[in-house]
């Protein structure tokens, strides 16, 4: 039987228990979920990442599929004939191509998801990096992020977690998903090199794409009340031109490829000075000199350690691991533990780990589809070979994989997942769950090394079922099952 | 350079509001049904709708401009001064036979441009962001509730938007592909909810009860989060509002409408975007058959996008947009504001299109004209301090 204070660790702060974690986390739990921080630094992988090959491969396949077309085009005929000409296939193969291009890449990187967090015998920094994913969240929903965000989750995430939130957020925000996710690549500036020859030779004009500038400063660092106005957000713009990506680019900056920009590291982060806005800005009442790249580095370095930033990620991560409405003293400490050590978001860890009010009250949060799906095959203690049908769930439960559908990323409060259709998806699962595994598994015995101790309702009603099987599918149903 | 009066003396046809001190009372209507559709993201108000007359708009727009109507691409005209975005053609049909309506340069009291805020501000009701425990429309029901005459909701989203939430129980749907769980299993859950969990056995009932009425959709290619269209969720729509027993009063969210680079003008991402609003209007006014009647469908969204096209022909976050309010039940074929301009010196802070009517005066008229909502309810719960803005008058027939 599970501890209280165990499920807690296990469930809570962890991504489900597993049947051996009583033994595992024994009488410690504080102690077992600081000794998993301690392994958890990484160092980032060296060497071209994968993301930079993937982006090369669908710019290539891109290419195809503009030539494809322009070939259609041509082909197409005068407009009063009605009917049109037999298509020579080869645009439908190249359009082909790409989607299956993008969802292979995409089917593969959930499933490497899934599969790690099923495994995870580091559940803790494995919550760690869904969480700060979410925080940083693209969303697959548009082109081509489903090929890139399992790779942006592995290259740009998660080395950081448990290091300096500048360093997480530096990764964040230069990799090249989260420029591409929030329009950065094209944004330039109204006086730079680049927009003076477009307007001069082209007639055309370019200048500032304000949308990353903004949800830096909203969703990734102040938060929506922390104190920064719309001047703020458009010189923080012109702070980040030039903040793009190596190759040639897409739409809206081929005219500045052509006219000879540096081409950089091909899918990778890349400044084009060309494109950047000469001057000196002003973001937050500071000053900052011009100096290129630096800039945004310097802006991000001051937010970062920004007292509205220590309280809003102290906010996300207490609503996270103790209640959708924090404790306001909890929320207080763990910024006033943030600011003390610089950004460490081991010490923040640390302290919310000690926090009294972490192990107050068992079940206080609702979980998502995500969490209740991967606990779900933790408590089972297989290890599928077949991962798609999870992110089949999770897309018909409302969360699927890496597709929040803005830039906000998942809400976290139970209002967002209890609904009725959602419960039934749940139940759904449950059922599935429960005829696949049949009667390999005691329900009632299995209940107390996952959730340790639960309600006589749901005892009796585990015990009352018709077969193994349908135990365990009120195992998964039950009031404590859906809630962490 | 036209100046606002100027502007309202070539657009004759632009209906000036005339909000009244006192409201008629209104008669509520069992039989009236009401679709609110949530647009996520910022639909840009001044593609939608463009102001083609205003003689700042092409300039203001210029490579995402839309061109006069009759030209190729060219936008359906509305009154002379405002057209409909070219992919709005059922729109315009049902604008035609004054079933639809236009608010233009409207917006919640909200003003700080972020997509979270002020969705929250849309759904709560309130005045600033997170100033309202709930959201507007199940406060509404609840005022009803109290007045005897209860009505059911339901949220078409794997869970229940933040302006259905509240005191008041709210179902949702969305579609399955899921294997249905066998009967005795369901039993025996409910039963375990009911002892353990009541507010789960509640919430369990309600999604058992509407998906009943919209029946087995496993066969049907549904994603409406994804998916360009919402003609597959307006169709479950439409066929709870029509089920005799069911929901009066639905929610729908379509999100996607975030254009910060290259939306295109006549053709590209918007215009498919609109295409698939206009595709699940005509849907849902086809499959209500002789409902339609009694439909009023308010389609809305959190703010507008900035006058001006942006560095990477997109627009970036603005202020006031527009609204449409459509169905039979509508007194349409109008564009109704007061319209601000779209001169340098009349945008809001020098870049957006400057909000002339509150959103909520557009939320107060449909909720007292077809559902008799009182005017003390409208001013002091369901939009908490409230009496200054005067519920607009005469949308519906």
């Amino acid at each position: 039987m599970l501890r209280k204070d165990a499920a807690i660790a296990a469930n809570r702060f962890g991504l489900g228990a597993r049947p051996g974690d009583a033994a595992i986390i024994g009488s410690d739990p504080q102690g077992w979920l600081a000794a998993q921080l301690e392994t958890a630094r990484l160092a980032p992988a060296t060497g071209q990442p994968e993301s930079a090959r993937v982006l090369a491969e669908v710019r290539e396949l891109r290419v195809a599929r503009q030539a494809a077309a322009q070939i259609r085009a041509n082909l197409r005929p005068p407009p009063e004939q009605e009917t049109p000409p037999t298509a020579p296939g080869i645009d439908q193969q190249a359009i082909r191509e790409f989607g299956a291009f993008i969802r292979e890449h995409y089917v593969e990187q959930t499933a490497e998801r899934h599969r790690l967090a099923i495994a995870a015998d580091r559940p803790f920094v494995e919550r760690l990096v869904h969480f700060w994913g979410n925080h940083f969240a693209v969303s697959v929903d548009k082109q081509p992020l489903a090929a890139l965000a399992g790779l942006y989750e592995q290259e740009a995430i998660r080395p950081h977690v448990a290091g300096n939130f500048y360093d997480l957020l530096l990764a964040a925000v230069r990799h090249p998903a989260m420029i591409l996710y929030l329009d950065n690549q094209a944004s330039m500036g109204p006086s730079s090199t680049a927009a003076t020859f477009v307007r001069r030779n082209r007639g055309r004009e370019l200048g500032l794409n304000e949308n990353l500038a903004r949800e830096i400063l909203e969703l990734h660092t102040l938060g929506v009340d922390g104190g920064y106005t719309q001047t703020d957000v458009t010189e923080f713009a012109k702070v980040l031109t030039g903040w793009s990506i190596g190759g040639a680019l897409g739409e809206g900056g081929r005219a500045v490829a052509r006219f000879g920009g540096d081409a950089g590291n091909p899918g990778q982060f890349h400044f084009r000075t060309l494109m950047h806005e000469p001057g000196d800005k002003t973001v937050l009442g500071k000053r900052y000199r011009e100096h290129g790249a630096d800039e945004g580095e310097d802006v991000l370095r001051t937010v970062a350690l920004h007292p509205s930033t220590a309280r809003h990620l102290a906010t996300k991560l207490a609503r996270h691991f103790v209640a959708d409405d924090p404790p306001a003293k909890l929320v207080e400490h763990l910024a006033d533990v943030y600011l003390r050590n610089d950004g460490e978001l081991g010490k923040v860890y640390r302290a919310l780990i000690e926090a009294e009010e972490s192990w107050r009250e068992p079940l206080a949060k609702f979980k998502t589809p995500h969490d209740f799906a991967i606990s779900a095959y933790r408590s089972l203690d297989v290890a599928p070979d077949d991962l798609r049908p999870i992110t089949a769930f999770l897309t018909q439960a409302g969360q699927r994989p890496y597709a929040p559908g803005s830039p906000a990323g998942w809400p976290d409060t139970a209002a967002n997942w209890n609904g009725g259709d959602a419960l039934l998806k749940r139940i759904e699962f449950a059922a599935a769950a429960g005829r696949r595994i049949g009667d390999r598994i005691d329900p009632l015995a299995r209940a107390g090394e996952v959730l340790g101790e639960i309600s006589e309702h749901t005892t009796m009603s585990i015990r009352d079922a018709a077969n193994r099987g349908q135990g365990f599918a009120l195992l998964l149903a039950s009031p404590e099952f859906l809630r962490r | 350079m036209t100046t606002r009066r100027s502007l309202l003396a070539t657009g004759a046809t632009l209906t000036l509001l005339a909000p009244f001190a006192r409201l008629a009372a209104a008669a509520p209507n069992p039989d009236a049904r009401l679709l609110l559709i949530i647009l996520r993201g910022a639909l840009d108000g001044l593609a939608a709708v463009p102001p083609y007359a205003d003689p700042a708009y092409t300039k203001l727009r210029g490579p995402i401009a839309l061109s006069k109507p009759g030209s190729e691409g060219g936008v359906l005209d509305l009154d002379g001064t405002f057209g409909l975005h070219p992919a709005l053609t059922n729109l315009h049909a049902m604008y035609r036979a004054r079933e639809a309506l236009v608010l233009h340069a409207t917006a919640t009291p909200y003003r700080d441009r972020s997509h979270f805020d002020a969705q929250n501000v849309l759904e709560a009701g309130s005045v600033a962001p997170s100033g309202a425990n709930g959201g507007w429309l199940n406060r509404a029901l609840s005022a009803l509730d109290d007045a005897g005459d209860a009505r059911e909701a339901v949220a078409l989203a794997d869970s229940v938007p933040l302006v259905l939430r509240g005191e008041l129980a709210v179902s949702s749907w969305a579609p399955s592909r899921l294997p249905v769980p066998g009967d005795d299993l369901l039993v025996r859950v409910r039963q375990l909810y009911w002892a353990a969990d009541p507010a789960l056995a509640q919430t369990l009932y309600d999604a058992l009860e509407v998906r009943a009425i919209v029946g087995d959709t496993s066969e049907q290619r549904m994603d409406g989060r994804a998916g360009l269209s919402i003609a597959p969720l307006a169709s479950a729509a439409a066929r709870i509002l029509a089920s005799p027993d069911g929901p009066r009063i639905a929610v729908l969210d379509a999100g996607g409408w975030d254009t910060h680079a290259n939306q295109g003008g006549a053709q590209g991402p918007l215009a498919q975007r609109l295409r698939g609003l206009d595709d699940g209007l005509e849907m849902l006014k086809r499959e209500l058959g002789a409902h339609w009647r009694e439909t009023t469908v308010l389609v809305v969204t959190e703010f507008g996008r900035a006058a001006a096209v942006n560095g990477t022909r997109g627009t970036d976050h603005g202020t006031a947009g527009c609204a449409f309010l459509v169905g039979g039940a509508v007194a349409g074929g109008r564009v109704l504001g007061d319209w601000p301009g779209l001169a340098a010196r009349d945008l809001y802070e020098g870049r957006d299109l400057r909000a002339t009517t509150d959103l909520r005066a557009l939320f107060k008229a449909v909720l007292h004209e077809r559902f008799g909502v009182g005017e003390a309810a409208l001013a002091r719960t369901v939009f908490p301090a409230s009496d200054a803005v005067e519920p607009l008058e005469g949308l519906t027939a």
